[in-house]
């Protein structure tokens, strides 16, 4: 189907009616998914946000319950967002982290409501990317700048206007009483021309990364490969794959309320037990545990690959640790056996 | 869809301080609400993570056994934030507390065989329940000899000292209390836990060794074990990584692609033979 780009912010203010929609928006220099109350706010030449939307589903803060203790017993009130929302302009690489997030967050044992709930209401309209940014290595992650898979919709930008692709019934009914034409050979033409034009400039070679990381757990590589790393954890707070957090309580007298606050294994304090032994004592294991929770371990008990190769922990990076750089070292090591 | 991060209400019934340095209380609590008691299931081995309303969450072992029903017990080292707000806390004070978490003993596999039990320190927590729950009446035929090898620094750090003293007592359990120097008035064994167990020597034949403690401990006990005949698959540890969420998803207590809050606490030697060493 075909959406002209003036449409778009009528289409906006439409969703709007039924929908949280959320939305690339700039703010200072760099642009972050935000709730919008007016169609015209939304920017779609972007290449890609500071911050993943993954923030729409698994905010940077959220309250997951306030308590309030009374004589004999504690009031909890749970605070659980069931919203309907939609991303409209996502990218394909953000759209995949969420189904690695998705694995996370539902085991066989214990679902997480907070996660789970928005998720099931949220809807994704993807923005295929015309020029992807030299940081971007999502093909060789198995995605690509017009990947589908996990979206609702994607919009193909040919110049003054978009061609949708339906994806998903979900998607499909977001375009109701739209009355748009089907996209005619001109367009359908357009679109090919433009997604054959987004070259990526950048790719890893992941053949047989994962056997090698099998092994080299005590490698003298990791001595060398996180050293310029400052331990700042810019690459983790902006991927959007990770998913780690920590809990804490804020009280005023006798309520308050239970929070959860990205966290990242970037840091020391991240595993310091209470006897002050700390398994990850420096940043060599940290790092190492960032590039093997990612690469192995992640394949190991999900099959999947836990990057989708968006380019922010590059791009973010204040010391230009790249990550393509070092699976290419580590590709480059030799094979050998542990604990040695 | 339940929600895992929701604690059950408990009310704090009795705060016991266990050892001489005072750096231990022991917690009892009890369910505030009918039913919850119920939801409840756990076994020896298990952990939850208990709230101080306005303070925060702390994994802890359960100490208590299910074989003891209408309360949880704790014993918590004072170390943090949370673990001095618990100490603090008056009798009567409502807690939070979510769980039963993460795997237990394999009682199951137990059965029939003998069990070697050894502990060091405060870590003797959750031992205490593996303990109570084979001797309780209804346990104690399904499996063999029980020995217990326990060090403390000195006399006053033993915990459940009233429960150690009418273990003595009995004849269906074999109990080793040692201390590292001797002290006047102490006629048990001195000794660190490494040594004492290669003098008892339990046999490893038809048994498993259980073994909780301090790092220097389990690793200075491990060759003993290991000379005795304990193969790795025998050998069951309990690790204590960090953690928060208690359900695999926070992302802080793994090791190698396990999460200990999940697949563990509980590991035999030979599954962690496979795992990196970060814990
Ligand atoms: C499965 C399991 C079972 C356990 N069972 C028991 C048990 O039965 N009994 C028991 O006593 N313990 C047990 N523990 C350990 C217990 O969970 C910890 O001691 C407890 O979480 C500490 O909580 P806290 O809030 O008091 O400490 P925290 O305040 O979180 O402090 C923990 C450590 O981090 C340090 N720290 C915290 N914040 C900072 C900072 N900003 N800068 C520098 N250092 C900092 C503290 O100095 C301290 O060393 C168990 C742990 C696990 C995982
Ligand atoms: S590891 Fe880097 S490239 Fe891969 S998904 Fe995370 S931020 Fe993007
Ligand atoms: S952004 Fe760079 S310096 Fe900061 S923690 Fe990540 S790799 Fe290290
Ligand atoms: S405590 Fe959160 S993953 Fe184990």
């Amino acid at each position: 189907m075909l959406l002209n780009k003036d449409q778009l912010i009528n289409w906006l203010n439409k969703l709007m009616q039924a929908y949280q929609v959320f939305v690339p928006v700039k703010e200072g220099d760099y642009f972050c998914f935000k709730q919008i109350n007016s169609g015209d706010q939304v920017i779609l030449y972007y290449t890609n946000s500071k911050v993943p939307p993954k923030e729409v589903l698994f905010p940077r803060s959220e309250k997951l319950f306030y308590y309030r203790c009374e004589n004999d017993g504690v009031q909890l009130t749970e605070q659980i967002d069931e919203s309907k929302k939609i991303i409209v302009g996502l990218r394909p690489c953000d759209a995949k982290s969420l189904l690695l997030l998705d694995s996370v967050f539902s085991s066989d044992k214990y679902q997480d409501p907070y996660y789970l709930t928005r998720r099931n209401n949220t809807v994704l309209v993807g923005l295929g990317c015309n020029q992807p940014a030299a940081t971007c290595f999502c093909t060789s992650l198995g995605g690509g700048p017009f990947a589908t898979e996990g979206l609702d919709l994607l919009l193909v930008d040919i110049g003054d206007r978009y061609v949708v692709e339906v994806l998903t019934e979900r998607g499909r009914e977001l375009l109701s009483g739209m009355e748009l034409p089907a996209a005619d050979q001109e367009a359908q033409e357009a679109a090919r021309v433009v997604k054959e034009g987004a070259s990526l400039s950048s790719q890893v070679n992941l053949e047989g990364l994962k056997s090698k990381l099998d092994v080299n757990f005590y490698d003298p590589i990791w001595d060398m490969i996180h050293e310029k790393c400052l331990g700042c954890a810019a690459c983790t707070y902006t991927c959007p794959t990770c998913h780690c957090f920590d809990i804490v309580d804020e009280a005023a007298g006798n309520e308050g309320c239970r929070i959860r606050n990205w966290d990242a294994c970037m840091f020391p304090l991240f595993t310091l037990h209470g006897s002050g032994h700390n398994p990850r004592p420096t940043g060599k294991e940290r790092f190492r545990q960032r590039v093997m929770h990612k690469f192995k371990y992640f394949v190991d008990n999900f099959n999947a690959i836990a990057c989708v190769g968006c380019g922010r922990c590059i791009i973010n990076c204040p010391v230009n640790l790249d990550i393509r750089e070092v699976l290419a070292e580590i590709q480059g090591s030799e094979v050998r056996s542990d604990k040695q | 869809m339940k929600n895992p991060y929701l604690p059950l209400p408990m009310r704090l019934v009795k705060n016991f301080v266990e050892t001489e340095d005072k750096l231990i209380h022991t917690f009892t609590l009890e369910f505030l609400n009918e039913g919850d008691e119920k939801s409840f299931q756990y076994l020896p081995g298990q952990f939850a993570e208990v709230a101080v309303f306005g303070v925060g969450e702390a994994p802890f072992g359960i100490a208590s056994s299910p074989t003891e029903p209408g309360y949880l017990k704790f014993s918590v080292a004072k170390v943090g934030v949370v673990t001095t707000a618990l100490h603090q806390l008056p009798e009567g004070t409502i807690l939070g507390v979510r769980g039963p978490l993460g795997n237990s003993y394999p009682i199951e596999e137990f059965k029939g065989k003998n069990l070697v039990v050894i502990g060091g320190g405060f870590a003797f927590t959750t031992l205490r329940s593996l303990i109570t729950y084979i001797l309780h009446p209804d346990h104690r035929g399904d499996y063999g000899e029980l020995t217990v090898i326990y060090g403390a620094r000195n006399p006053g750090l033993l915990l459940y000292k009233d429960e150690l003293a009418e273990w003595e007592k009995r004849s269906d359990i074999n109990l080793v209390c040692t201390i590292d120097r001797p002290v006047e008035g102490w006629s048990g064994r001195v000794g660190f836990v490494p040594a004492v167990t290669k003098e008892v020597a339990p046999s490893a034949e038809n048994a498993y060794a259980v073994i909780c403690g301090p790092p220097v401990m389990i690793k200075f006990t491990m060759p003993v074990l290991e000379e005795l005949g304990f193969p790795p698959e025998r050998i069951i540890m309990s690790l204590e990584n960090r953690m928060k969420c208690g359900i695999g998803m926070c992302g802080r207590c793994n090791v190698g692609n396990k999460y200990v809050c999940k697949d563990g606490p509980v590991f035999t030697r030979a599954q962690l033979n496979q795992l990196p060493n970060e814990y």
